[in-house]
């Protein structure tokens, strides 16, 4: 096997491989710990861009260019499978940009708020490459456990009354959304023998007339557990306070989090009831619809009457996951490449809020994040908090200009206002929409409707967070600024910006994702036919 | 055997979502664990239920898959009972942090007024 193809499992070995190196390290070694991490994330970054440079080499054209990689070298069905297309590629460096962004946000300070933030941020990483990678729903569940278990660490810490009240909430939930997960599964198993997805899609048309309710079950009840991640209405109230109350490069993180579950839904979604052929063709696209709808009305509603910024932020990715699902549910994969831009936006924004929101907040609310954090165990002694302040980075002039600048940004991005991405991304959604039938349905006039009045909403309420937080006149000191902490959500914004510049090549690859994940064939060929390597020097015998 | 399998799940199932739905921590937990039981039945159940059929094929000859039970589900369940059990581990340290920040057990971090 060409060391090209090696790369496939890479990002999930690497940070894997990193984190254990980090448990061994003492907390006193600080210094190192960011280095290695760092240093991982970065490694990230290259290899997804690499395997994103390997497709497209490919080329924009119609041949698949699908890539597996069996691990333990069985057979598709039978053994793990390892699948990167276009729309994995996609997610994984949007993935691991945001990985390293937070990354160094944190190193500004939130790290040493508690110990083993390295650790966990890594095997955060570790699950969702491997949820993005994965082409079996089992290993799903077990890559959304090792995100989940890592996310709980990192949503915890720093801990703080306000933050175990969140988590206690947050942890209850998503146990039982993974018993609802295991549940779906193993209803799916029971009636089709297998979990293979390129497989599942198989079988779907030989499966008995019988069976069929209780596969439909099994598809509903693991629907449940993706949208309960994806936070669509009435499964998302959990979200704004548990991502409010989270340390901000956690939070910046878990913008992703939620696209997990979009992501699930799209690939389950469009590979097992996407052809019109299929007994199942586009099962609980209604659900979709209407319930995305409701998160965007619910969202809305939410970022015009919440009072602090970060949940402001919780509301605006309800809005964007209801608006991802309610366009794959009216579309049936139309629009696809227009939901796709807007979700590589939409993410890059929010993360970006959560990092800068911060900077504003602890500008206006007071300085010391020390104030925040407790210690519940004896071992979360603050050993680290030697490590002199003044060393950590350089001091930016002017803040206030910077982050005024940055909160207008997020703002007009949020709100999907000219020219910026935010607003191709929805003008090519409305767009799609529009040109779906010559009749447009009354449901997709409404999702139109519902999707620029919470752009206004969110311009209404950034407005208004906005003179209280930075234009009001303060008798404050100037806040200080460290470059670790800016040049993150500059790298964003400036992403954001790329995107809208270079939107025409861009958007050509999201169509061109888009045509991929409708050629099911393509997939389910290149999983099913995947070869076996030749075992090398007698090994695996 | 399937009434008393069935009958088990749905009782452990019954009881955890009544105990997730109460109002102290402690009962959460419970809940959950219950919940994880029932969970981790069914997916057994899933790969049928069958009576001295072990899952390890004997070497030599063609096997008849009639005789042996499923072994995938038997693999499924062990991972899902280590990863619920971790969880529930995880649970109890936030349960305890919980109680000893905010001073009490209700699940809101305050009782109801």
């Amino acid at each position: 096997m060409a060391f090209a193809d090696q790369l496939i499992i890479a990002p999930i070995l690497l940070p894997l491989a990193a984190s254990g190196v980090l448990l061994l390290l003492s907390e006193r070694r600080l210094r190192a710990k960011r280095a290695i991490s760092i240093v991982t994330t970065l490694l990230l970054i290259i290899v997804s861009v690499l395997l994103l440079r390997s497709l497209i080499a490919v080329g924009l054209d119609g041949a698949t260019a699908t890539r597996t990689y069996l691990v333990g070298n069985w057979p598709a069905p039978f053994g793990i499978v390892l699948v990167i297309d276009w729309l994995s590629a996609l997610m994984l460096v949007l993935t691991n940009i945001i990985g390293f962004t937070s990354l160094v946000y944190s190193t500004a300070r939130w790290d040493a708020a508690a110990p083993r933030f390295h650790a966990l941020f890594l095997l955060q990483l570790v699950g969702l490459n491997g949820a993005f990678l994965t082409g079996d729903l089992f290993n799903l569940f077990v890559f959304f456990e090792v995100l989940l278990a890592a996310s709980y660490g990192l949503m915890l810490h720093g801990s703080g009354a306000a933050r175990v009240k969140a988590g206690l909430h947050y942890v209850a939930i998503n146990v039982a959304a993974s018993l609802l997960f295991l549940i779906g599964v193993s209803l799916i198993y029971g009636v089709s023998g297998t979990l293979n997805m390129a497989d599942l899609a198989n079988r779907i048309p030989g499966i008995a007339g019988s069976d069929m309710a209780l596969f439909q079950a099994g598809m509903g009840v693991l629907g449940v557990a993706f949208l309960l991640k994806a936070g669509m209405w009435p499964l998302g109230f959990w979200l704004p306070t548990t991502y409010a109350a989270a340390a901000p490069p956690s939070a910046a993180l878990f913008a992703m989090l939620s696209k997990v579950g979009v992501y699930a839904v799209l690939r389950v979604y469009l590979l097992l009831f996407g052809t019109e052929t299929s007994p199942l063709s586009s099962f609980g696209a209604e659900w979709l619809l209407y319930g995305g709808m409701a998160s965007i009305a619910f969202g809305t509603i939410g970022v015009l009457a919440c009072r602090s910024l970060s949940r402001l932020i919780g509301f605006s990715v309800l809005i964007s996951s209801g608006t991802l699902l309610a366009a794959l549910g009216s579309g049936e994969g139309a629009v696809l490449g227009a939901v796709l831009f807007y979700l590589v936006s939409s993410t890059l924004v929010i993360s970006a809020f959560y990092l800068l929101a911060e900077l504003v907040e602890r500008h206006e609310i007071g300085p010391d994040p020390s104030a925040l954090v407790e210690a519940v165990f004896d071992d979360e002694d603050p050993v680290i908090l030697d490590v002199p302040e003044d060393e950590i980075g350089v001091l930016i002039p002017g803040t206030i200009a910077i982050l005024g600048g940055g909160f207008m940004l997020c703002a007009l991005l949020l709100a999907g206002l000219p020219p910026l991405s935010g607003f191709i991304a929805k003008f090519a959604l409305i767009d799609g929409l529009l040109g779906l039938n010559d009749q447009i349905a009354p449901s997709t006039w409404t999702l139109i409707v519902l999707i620029i009045v919470s752009g206004l909403a969110t311009l209404i309420a950034t407005s208004r967070a906005g003179i209280d937080l930075i234009w009001a006149p303060s008798e404050k000191p100037q806040p200080v600024l460290r470059l670790a902490e800016a040049a993150p959500v500059g790298l964003l914004l400036g992403i954001c910006l790329a995107l809208m510049v270079f939107a025409g090549p861009v958007m050509r690859y999201m169509e061109r994702t888009a045509y991929s994940l409708e050629d099911r064939e393509g997939y389910i060929r290149s999983v099913t036919e995947a070869t076996r390597t030749a075992s090398q020097g007698g090994a695996g015998q | 055997m399937e009434i008393v399998l069935s009958l088990a799940i749905g009782v452990l199932t019954a009881s955890g979502i009544w105990l997730i739905l109460r109002p102290r921590t402690f009962q959460v937990v419970v809940g959950l664990s219950l919940l994880s039981y029932a969970v981790n039945l069914f997916i057994y159940a899933m790969g049928r239920l069958l009576v001295n059929a072990p899952p390890i094929v004997e070497s030599g000859g063609v096997a008849d898959p009639a005789n042996y039970s499923d072994p995938l589900p038997q693999a499924l369940v062990l991972t899902a009972i280590v990863i619920s059990f971790a969880m529930t581990a995880l649970l109890l340290v936030v349960l305890l942090a919980s109680r000893g920040l905010t001073g009490t057990d209700h699940v809101d971090g305050k009782e109801p007024d």
